[in-house]
């Protein structure tokens, strides 16, 4: 497939690699973090680490947007599922997150739910369906929120009364920040995330990479897209000067998108956002701005009250901070897999522990490459 | 409580658990052990192969076929892939209060046509009416008995190490039709359901080399060869560049996150061969309709681990494992 195949090429992908393990020769060990959930998936997907060399680790970062909306979020979007009425529509992957006693997918069955691609949709639904109220789930980074501030507008021009986003929408950069900060993560390199930086660009990475001094490379999502940005990381390491590089430039741009970035401006206001797994960090979310009130499902409708329990024992916190892997949990595989996670990193599937459980590391013994790093 | 879940019936991990807990522990006998897609029996001088296959498909139509077609080709693939020509078919409908009469009509013009195509009849009938709301629309099961072609040695125990494994084309067609149809995305695209009957196709290549046979339906090619390798116990490594996928369906999977190696396939069988017959099997495959996109895609390894392994597209290595619950759209 046209601009596809190309980045997933045999011969580059070795010769990349070559050069990856010449280059990191001698330089100690280097843990770079993949923030992106699509990055996360695209490593494991391919066998990436298998290309890799010994002293260059690859831990997976807090960038899978299912993985962080906090259970209470999705404790209440079931219960918005239980009104009457009301109709919650959602992107495909966060209907198998467990909520406290349900999940979306099985309020699907009852007809609540509907998945989406895109929430402009949901915006066509309600328009069609005016005595039902259409409640989008909002969630995900600033790869998605522009779309979705797009048909917000879209509903204020068709006078959509009946529509309403329940916004859980985060942004990376107070994120990496925080990770940056933490010396048990001993980030050595940022993989930045592709969809997002086409979206904001590249300064701000500037502040992380200067005020930390932590080499930052914009990656793309194929395998030679990755192994061209861990080449760039390792350079920047070597040369002991962090600077912001952007591999993927045949998207990226060095201001972003403007046009969407004015739309996320005029919708949206920033608030402090709760991270499942992390916590809340500050000025990280996006709620509707005072002008688009009407369509805030938080403001318009009357949310019911919802108990939502702990997760216990689950260490999904140090993994999406890139503290520890999956493999160092003693619920992985055994207590929490796909289809009945305990935590955020094994529900969706960008996340951590669900990409380490799907693609499990071929077996030393056999000669197909040495264990999982 | 536990309870059954969807994710029982995608025929992952889960099912598998539940069928050797529940069913095998208490219906065990030593044809169903064998697990197999149709059980064979000897009558006479005769061997039989009998199999059944219930369908809840939704929607009901879909582009390349509806329930009524899908529920031929699955117990007529069932037995071709056992080396049995069908025979007989048995259907049971049951059907929701209130469904549309044109509609069930058109079902049953699908079953007929489908069942002029694969040369069988339905000899047996069963027809239950239910209140509204106890099931979605309609629900078929079939059943049915083949003969097994003389040339047919299909069992899992003759598979060896080097033997090639080949798919006999495109996969993912049938999921991602059905994905189109069931979900509001709007693409605009030509993708068709392969809902086929496979038994003419298997009477054209059945030989002593074929060792062994399946459809890769629920679960997709990836459950369905770590199917075989359980089975077998050998290690199995297949190649990506080698794996058809049509390119509409992998610009779909590229779009929505999905894996076209578990999506399901209605018209598609996997063949386990001897080395030496593998190009000339291959060839004859591709002579057929339904063959003709078939490649060999791997190989049966010595080692006993039961795991399937891919070489990726990039020269990485990765463990196929079997489905884990029902794959989902991503966000982005």
């Amino acid at each position: 497939m046209k601009y596809i195949d190309e980045f997933r090429n045999l011969d580059i992908a070795a010769r990349i690699s070559g050069l990856i393990k010449e280059e990191a020769r001698g330089l100690g060990d280097m843990n770079f973090m993949e923030v992106c959930g699509t990055h996360t998936m695209a490593v494991e997907r391919f066998g990436i680490r298998r290309m890799l060399p010994e002293n260059v680790r690859l831990i997976s970062g807090p960038g899978c947007p299912v993985c962080v909306t906090p259970k209470n979020y999705i404790d209440k979007a079931i219960a918005l599922t239980s009104l009457e009425n009301v109709i919650v529509f959602s992107f495909g992957d966060m209907l198998k997150v467990p909520g406290t006693n349900s999940s979306l997918l099985k309020q699907k069955l009852k007809g609540k739910v509907k998945i989406v691609y895109s929430a402009f949709d949901a915006a066509l639904f309600a328009e069609k369906n005016r005595n039902k109220k259409i409640v989008f789930l909002g969630i995900g980074f600033e790869t998605t929120a522009p779309t979705v501030a797009a048909t917000v507008k879209y509903a204020k021009k068709k006078k959509l009364e009946n529509f309403f986003v329940y916004s859980n929408h985060k942004v990376m950069p107070p994120a990496m920040k925080l990770l940056a900060k933490d010396k048990k993560a001993n980030i050595k390199g940022f993989l930045c995330p592709a969809h997002v930086s086409a979206i904001i660009g590249m300064k701000p990475y500037a502040r992380i990479c200067e005020g930390y001094n932590i080499p930052c490379v914009i990656a793309g999502f194929e395998p030679l897209d990755i192994l061209h940005s861990v080449f760039m990381l390792i350079r920047q390491v070597k040369s002991k000067k962090a600077k912001v590089e952007n591999q993927y430039n045949r998207v990226v741009k060095f201001s972003g998108n403007i046009k969407a970035l004015r739309l996320i401006e005029e919708v949206f206001s920033i608030n402090d956002s709760d991270w499942r797994g992390i916590g809340v960090i500050k000025n990280s979310g996006l709620i509707l701005s005072k002008r688009y009130r009407d369509f805030d499902a938080e403001k318009n409708i009357d949310l019911p009250d919802v108990k939502t329990s702990v997760d216990k024992g689950c260490i999904c916190g140090s993994v999406l901070k890139g503290i520890k892997t999956p493999l160092d949990c003693a619920l992985f595989s055994k207590k929490c897999t796909p289809e009945n996670p305990y935590g955020a990193c094994m529900v969706s599937s960008e996340g951590a522990c669900a990409a380490y459980y799907r693609y499990p590391a071929p077996l030393a013994s056999l000669g197909y490459g040495t264990s999982r790093k | 409580m536990k309870t059954i879940t969807l994710s029982h019936g995608s025929g992952g991990k889960l099912m598998h658990d539940l069928i050797r807990d529940l069913f095998l522990k208490n219906l065990g006998n030593p044809f169903l052990n064998k697990m197999g897609d149709a059980a064979l029996i000897k009558s006479g001088s005769k061997k039989l192969a009998y199999a059944t296959d219930s369908f809840v498909v939704k929607p009901l139509f879909f582009p390349g076929g509806d329930i009524g077609k899908l529920s031929v080709c699955g117990t007529v693939n069932d037995l071709a892939v056992s080396g049995a020509m069908p025979r007989y078919l048995s259907c049971g409908m049951i059907v929701e209060d209130g469904f549309s009469y044109a509609d069930l009509e058109r079902i049953t013009i699908s079953i007929r046509d489908a069942c002029r195509f694969a040369g069988v009849n339905i000899v047996s009938g069963d027809f239950k009416v239910v209140e509204k709301g106890a099931i979605d629309g309609i629900f078929i099961n079939t059943s049915g008995i083949g003969e097994v072609f003389e040339d047919s040695f299909i069992d899992a125990a003759r598979i060896k190490p080097g033997d090639k494994i080949i798919i006999s084309g495109t996969i993912g067609d049938h999921a991602a039709s059905i994905l189109l149809a069931r979900e509001d995305l709007k693409f605009k695209t030509k993708i068709k359901s392969d809902c086929s009957p496979l038994n003419k196709f298997v009477s054209s290549i059945i030989c002593r080399d074929i060792k062994f046979m399946r459809d890769p339906t629920r679960g997709g090619l990836a459950t369905t060869l770590n199917e075989i390798s359980m089975a077998s116990s050998y290690d199995i490594a297949i190649e990506e560049l080698e794996i058809p996928v049509k390119k509409s369906v992998k610009a779909l999977c590229e779009i929505l996150g999905f894996d076209p190696l578990y999506m399901a396939n209605e018209g598609k069988l996997i063949a386990v061969v001897s080395k030496s017959a593998a190009v000339s099997i291959l060839s004859k495959m591709k002579r057929h309709a339904l063959g003709k996109d078939a490649r060999i895609i791997g190989e049966v390894k010595k080692e006993k681990d039961k795991k399937v392994y891919l070489k990726t597209q990039s020269g990485g290595l990765r463990i196929l494992d079997m489905i884990t619950g029902e794959q989902l759209p991503r966000i982005c």
